[in-house]
This record gives C-alpha cells, sequence and structure tokens, in this order.
C-alpha cells in the first residue's frame, strides 16, 4: 500500500495478461472473501473464482504463471472493474503486489476507488493494448513503465499515448490522492452548505 | 436553457473544486451496512477522527443476514464477527442503527424509502453501487468506495469527479407480462453495459411517468449496470404521495414547503442535457439475461444470439458467456431448465413485486426438484405482505419464504448456489461466481417471470404460464 501524500509520477515493473472485456469486480474479489472487517490478507483471493477450481486446485490463471511471477502491472480489456462499489476489489489488486492497470476503459466507481489509493490506471486505445499485451506474452520480463506526467506506457523499446483524468493524474502528482486532509481543511464551508441546503431541516435529526 | 436535476442538485451540495479539479460534494443522506464500511470506523479510529454528522447516516445490516435462522451469535463466525462490528461502531460514535431484529431493518436500499430517509433533492451515498436506487425519488444517489464511506463519516463530504447527464427518453404503453424490469434489462441492452459510464442517466418519457414509484426504484436501481453511477427520475406527485407520512418524512407546514422545494428540482423543458436517448417501451417483450452480464439480454421468444449478430468487439465476451451458460448459439431461450427460482433482492423485493408474484400464481405449484425462495426487502414489506396472506400464497405454490436481507444476489450468506445450478433471478447481476457458486449460472428476470420459471422447472414466457393473467 502507497504511504498517505506520496507523490505517485509513475509505476513500473513487469506485466501480467489477464484477457478478456467487462471483467467485473465480483470476479476481481468474489463476495465471500469480503466477510472481513480489515483489507489485511485481501490480496491472497484476487480472481479466486477464475483462478482456483472448487477444490482449490490451480487452474493455470496468468496470475499463477511462473513467467508472470512478480508482475506489477496488470494488462486488460474494456470496461474493467464493472459492477459493485466494493474497494475490496482495488485493495485485493493492491495487496497482491498490482500498482498498475492498462485497460482499454474502465468503470467508473472502481477508477475512483482505485484513485483514492494511488492505483495507476492507464487507459489506451484497443490497438495500444493489443501491442502491450503481444510484448508481455512474447516476453514476460519486459519492463513497462507508466510515466504519470507525461501521460506515456513504455514497453521495452516502445513508447504509447494513454489518456486519464486530468483530476486523478494531478491527484497522483500532487500526491493528495488520499483526498481526506483537503477535505477536513474546508469545514467551515462544509457548514455552509449544510446549512443553507434545500432541505434543511425537513428531516427530524437531519 | 434551464439547468436539469442533477445539475440543481449537485451545485447545491457542491462545497469546492478541489487542486486536483474533484468536486468536494456534500452528502444528505449517509447509509451504511455491514460489508463496505467496517474498515471506514477502522481508519477513524485509527486517525482519531469523529464522525462530523452523525445525524446524516443510518446503518443497517442486509448482506450477510441469514433468511431462515436468525438467531444470534450466527452460525458463521465471519458474518457475526461483521454484524458485531456494525452494532459497535454505530453505538460508539452515535449512529441510528436499525438491526436484525429491529422492525425498520431490511435491505438498505428498501428501507431507505420506506422510513421516509430517501427525499427528493438529497445527495445521497452508501459503500453500495445499488444505491442509485434512490435516484427514483430524484435525489443524486451513488455507490462508493470504503475510503469515501470514511470520508462521510469524518466530513460528511467526498471527493468526486462531476458526470454528465444523459436523458433516456422512455416512450409507448407495456406490453402485459412487461414491468420495469424489462424496461431496464431492454436499456442496457441497448445502451450497452459500459455506455453509462461518465454519465447519469435521467429517466423520463410516458413509461417513466406511467410507473409506480417502486417500479422507478427497480429501473433506477439497475442504472449501474449500464455503467451508469447515478440513474433518477424527476419528482413527481406520486414521488409526493409515496413519502407523505413516512416516519422521517416532513409533517404540517414542513411537508407543504418540502413539496414546493422539490417540484422546483425537477428538470424543465428547456434542461440542459450532455447528450439524449430514446426508446420505445411498446415493442418490449418480457425480457432476460443469457449470458455473464446484463446487457447480453433477449426477448422470451429469442433465442441464444448468433456469432454473426454480435459485434466483433463483443465475441469474447460472447463466446465467454456460452461457455459458462452452457447454451449454444440459436438455442431458444425458452426450455432452459432452471434449478432454482429466486424472488428478492434491492431490485424487486418490495411489496408490489411480491403482490404481483402472488396474483400469479395462485393454483400452481413450483415444478419438482426446483428450489425457490421468496425473500422480501424488509421485515416491513414481510408484515405487508403477511397481513395480505400473501406468504400463504407463496408457501401453498411451493416457494420458501423468508427473512429480509440481500440473500442469493450475492450469496453473502447462507443461501447459495451449488455446483452450476441454473438461477431464475430477480437481482440485478448475472457475473459469474455472483450468486455463491464458481460455476454457478444466472438468468435476471422480472419476478412474475421467475415464477413462471420456477412453476415449469425451466424458462418460459410468464403470458403463456399464467394464461394472460400476467
Amino acid at each position: 500500500m502507497r504511504k498517505l501524500g506520496e507523490i505517485v509520477t509513475g509505476v513500473a515493473g513487469r506485466g501480467v495478461v489477464v484477457p478478456g472485456d467487462d471483467i467485473d469486480t465480483d470476479r476481481i474479489i468474489p463476495a465471500r472473501f469480503m466477510k472481513c472487517v480489515t483489507f489485511d490478507g485481501i490480496g491472497q483471493y484476487l480472481f479466486h473464482h477464475v483462478r482456483f477450481a472448487d477444490d482449490g486446485t490451480p487452474k493455470g490463471h496468468p496470475l499463477d504463471d511462473p513467467r508472470f511471477e512478480g508482475a506489477s502491472i496488470l494488462v486488460t480489456g474494456r470496461n474493467f472493474g464493472c459492477g459493485s462499489s466494493r474497494e475490496h476489489a482495488p485493495q485485493a489488486l493492491m495487496r497482491f503486489g498490482i500498482s498498475g492497470v492498462i485497460a482499454t476503459s474502465f468503470a467508473e466507481i472502481f477508477y475512483g476507488n482505485c484513485t483514492m489509493l494511488g492505483l495507476v490506471c492507464a487507459r489506451v486505445e484497443d490497438d495500444v493494448q493489443e501491442a502491450i499485451a503481444a510484448a508481455v506474452l512474447a516476453d514476460p520480463t519486459v519492463q513497462i513503465a507508466i510515466d504519470v506526467p507525461s501521460l506515456t506506457v513504455t514497453v521495452g523499446a516502445q513508447s504509447y499515448p494513454f489518456t486519464m483524468f486530468s483530476s486523478a493524474r494531478d491527484a497522483l502528482l500532487n500526491g493528495n490522492w488520499d483526498p481526506l486532509r483537503e477535505l477536513q481543511v474546508r469545514m467551515d464551508k462544509v457548514r455552509g452548505v449544510a446549512a443553507k441546503l434545500p432541505y434543511a431541516g425537513f428531516t427530524s435529526g437531519l | 436553457m434551464s439547468k436539469n436535476l442533477f445539475r440543481k442538485v449537485w451545485d447545491a451540495h457542491a462545497v469546492d473544486v478541489l487542486a486536483d479539479g474533484r468536486t468536494q460534494l456534500f452528502v444528505g443522506l449517509h447509509l451504511v451496512h455491514e460489508v463496505t464500511s467496517p474498515q471506514a470506523f477502522a481508519a477513524l479510529r485509527e486517525l482519531g477522527l469523529s464522525v462530523a454528522y452523525p445525524g446524516r447516516t443510518f446503518a443497517t445490516v442486509d448482506h450477510i443476514v441469514p433468511t431462515d435462522e436468525r438467531a444470534r451469535p450466527f452460525r458463521d463466525d465471519l458474518a457475526e464477527a461483521m454484524i458485531v462490528a456494525l452494532a459497535d461502531n454505530c453505538k460508539q460514535y452515535g449512529i441510528q442503527y436499525f438491526g436484525e431484529t429491529d422492525s425498520r431493518q431490511g435491505i438498505v436500499h428498501v428501507i431507505g424509502p420506506e422510513q421516509g430517509l430517501t427525499q427528493p433533492g438529497m445527495v445521497i451515498c452508501c459503500g453500495d453501487s445499488h444505491t442509485s436506487t434512490h435516484g427514483a425519488f430524484g435525489a443524486v444517489a451513488f455507490g462508493i468506495g470504503t475510503s469515501q464511506v470514511r470520508d462521510v463519516l469524518a466530513t460528511q463530504t467526498l471527493a468526486i469527479e462531476p458526470l454528465k447527464v444523459r436523458r433516456v427518453q422512455i416512450d409507448g404503453a407495456l406490453g402485459k407480462g412487461v414491468y420495469a424490469k424489462d424496461v431496464i434489462l431492454h436499456v442496457i441492452r441497448t445502451l450497452g453495459v459500459n455506455g453509462g459510464v461518465g454519465f447519469a442517466y435521467e429517466f423520463c418519457g410516458t413509461t417513466i411517468d406511467a410507473m409506480s414509484i417502486e417500479e422507478r426504484m427497480t429501473v433506477c436501481n439497475m442504472a449501474i449496470e449500464g455503467g451508469a453511477r447515478v440513474g433518477y427520475v424527476n419528482p413527481d406527485e406520486k414521488t409526493f404521495a409515496y413519502l407523505k407520512g413516512r416516519p422521517y418524512s416532513p409533517t404540517g407546514a414542513q411537508w407543504d414547503a418540502a413539496v414546493e422545494t422539490w417540484k422546483a428540482l425537477a428538470s424543465g423543458p428547456d434542461a440542459e442535457y450532455d447528450d439524449v436517448a430514446h426508446l420505445d417501451a411498446s415493442t418490449i417483450a418480457p425480457t432476460l439475461t443469457w449470458g455473464i452480464h446484463p446487457g447480453q439480454a433477449v426477448g422470451i421468444d429469442e433465442s441464444i444470439p448468433e456469432e454473426s449478430a454480435v459485434p466483433v468487439s463483443e465475441r469474447g465476451t460472447w463466446r465467454e458467456a456460452l461457455e459458462h451458460m452452457q447454451v449454444r448459439p440459436g438455442q431458444p431461450v425458452q426450455g432452459i431448465k432452471v434449478d432454482v427460482a429466486f424472488i428478492g433482492s434491492c431490485t424487486n423485493s418490495r411489496i408490489s413485486d411480491l403482490r404481483e408474484v402472488a396474483k400469479v400464481v395462485v393454483g400452481h405449484h413450483v415444478a419438482a426438484g426446483v428450489k425457490a425462495l421468496i425473500v422480501p426487502g424488509s421485515w416491513s414489506v414481510a408484515a405487508e405482505a403477511e397481513a395480505e396472506g400473501l406468504d400463504k400464497v407463496f408457501l401453498d405454490a411451493g416457494f420458501e419464504w423468508r427473512r429480509p436481507g440481500c440473500s442469493m444476489c450475492l450469496a453473502m450468506n447462507p443461501d447459495k448456489l451449488v455446483g452450476d445450478q441454473m438461477c431464475a433471478s430477480t437481482s440485478n447481476r448475472n457475473f459469474k461466481g455472483r450468486q455463491g457458486s464458481a460455476r454457478g449460472r444466472t438468468v435476471l428476470m422480472s419476478p412474475v417471470m421467475v415464477a413462471a420459471a420456477a412453476i415449469k422447472g425451466e424458462i418460459a414466457d410468464a403470458r403463456d404460464v399464467f394464461g394472460g393473467v400476467a
């Protein structure tokens, strides 16, 4: 996990390709592993249902392929992280050792949750995704670097552009990806907004 | 051009714009449940923070509660630890908690409206993606992650990227046997599972106008399945009639003031949108999913799509779906055997859903070998159903009548599919493994269609099974 306030200019490491579109957060972390009161240890259950058979036998998922052991950049398809808002999904990714995700698109709540944790999400065009996935499969030792200031992902000797929300980029670069302290400094303004809500006083207790 | 409802509500709640461009947004109502909150409370404790507006947070337990034996401690130690943590956290921070035996307990998205907590014009958040349900009242309601739950507890605000607004206009009268569930499945099928990413969906048009509040909740509930974090309907007389007299609704002179305020929120005829989509509801058939995401849907008279009918970009998921669901291209959906029938979840567990089912199942019986569950959305729904004798109708027809909770929608309690069981389900997600078994298969449909599947033991057209009653 990242240290609070850490400036994130990029991530680098080896890649692992998890193919498929519309990979939902139930698949990233099945609900039964959310029966917990802490995120500790959740990384081991990442993609559990697709990695292991009912009896626990590994099914040969890329995350368990020795060639990709230690990979920290996950390369995947369209609409990654759709479905449930569970932060358990990015928490499981990070705690497994993933610090960056390259995809052709992301689901919105998941993307926001990743930003809050300083997990770098790079959106690339289809042909770029295909080229990166092919490069990783051809040579699992190839180094991938996601550079946030230049919005460039480098794979071996090749460089490609990627996009991200400018707010996510700024949040990573100013170290305020976890916004709590920034939210706290404006509590006077917060009280002002609360007092002027059109429904202030409509409900007892609210 | 004037502001649409979303923009009016957003602007009234915007505290500031952060250095990175995210908006600091005030949250009028924060709902909490046991699964996505313990880490947030732990973070507060670790940071030595208090809850800024404890009166604006309400908690209940729904995901992990058993729907049969409710005695404490729960047989599942992990579930017990979660409910203990929630009760303790609420007690420590002064948050109203509707526990497992409280008459106000139920699925968080059922009880918010039921209690009158959900009101037009509010920003409503919960660590749960189906928070979009509350948009049926003209609220801006969306799911958040656990770190944001922490932020809302600590400051009553969160940092969020602004959304665009797409007006989704749906016109036309629904055919017999076609329900709100069919409409939203059709919307998702048409606009795509990621078509709504970056958007709030404003549902409008004559079809939506004609819907009851509970039907609108079903539609807004599944906005997120179309990628839209927010779905909402402009408030109207039905909204006000639903809210009048609820426990937390305004009363007396405040009620009159509230109604005036709420009326002014609705998007006007000249309201501005970022995008518009039109759909014709008159041609929608009873609709069901055949694959592994809610956009892989067909009408009951259709077959599993052939490859040529699937856009190239979606063929990967199509292939994956065929394999997981054990179906073949061109196979009619009618006649696919089901093992389990589940009526419940925040999509379809309200009293109107149960009344529709009770109306059609009289005189029928669940097919041999099919396990059929009906799980009411709340104690209040259960009490109403029992007062009307619906529970007897269900039991006579061979359904199990359970206690309120999320149950087999996501199977965090003991209600789970086994092996590769096929489940006809009124819930909202047919993702692989969603209902508790990695190989389990889910077909999403309306409550009446699930009832038909339970009775025939296979996917069937409810309009045939119930002889025109549906």
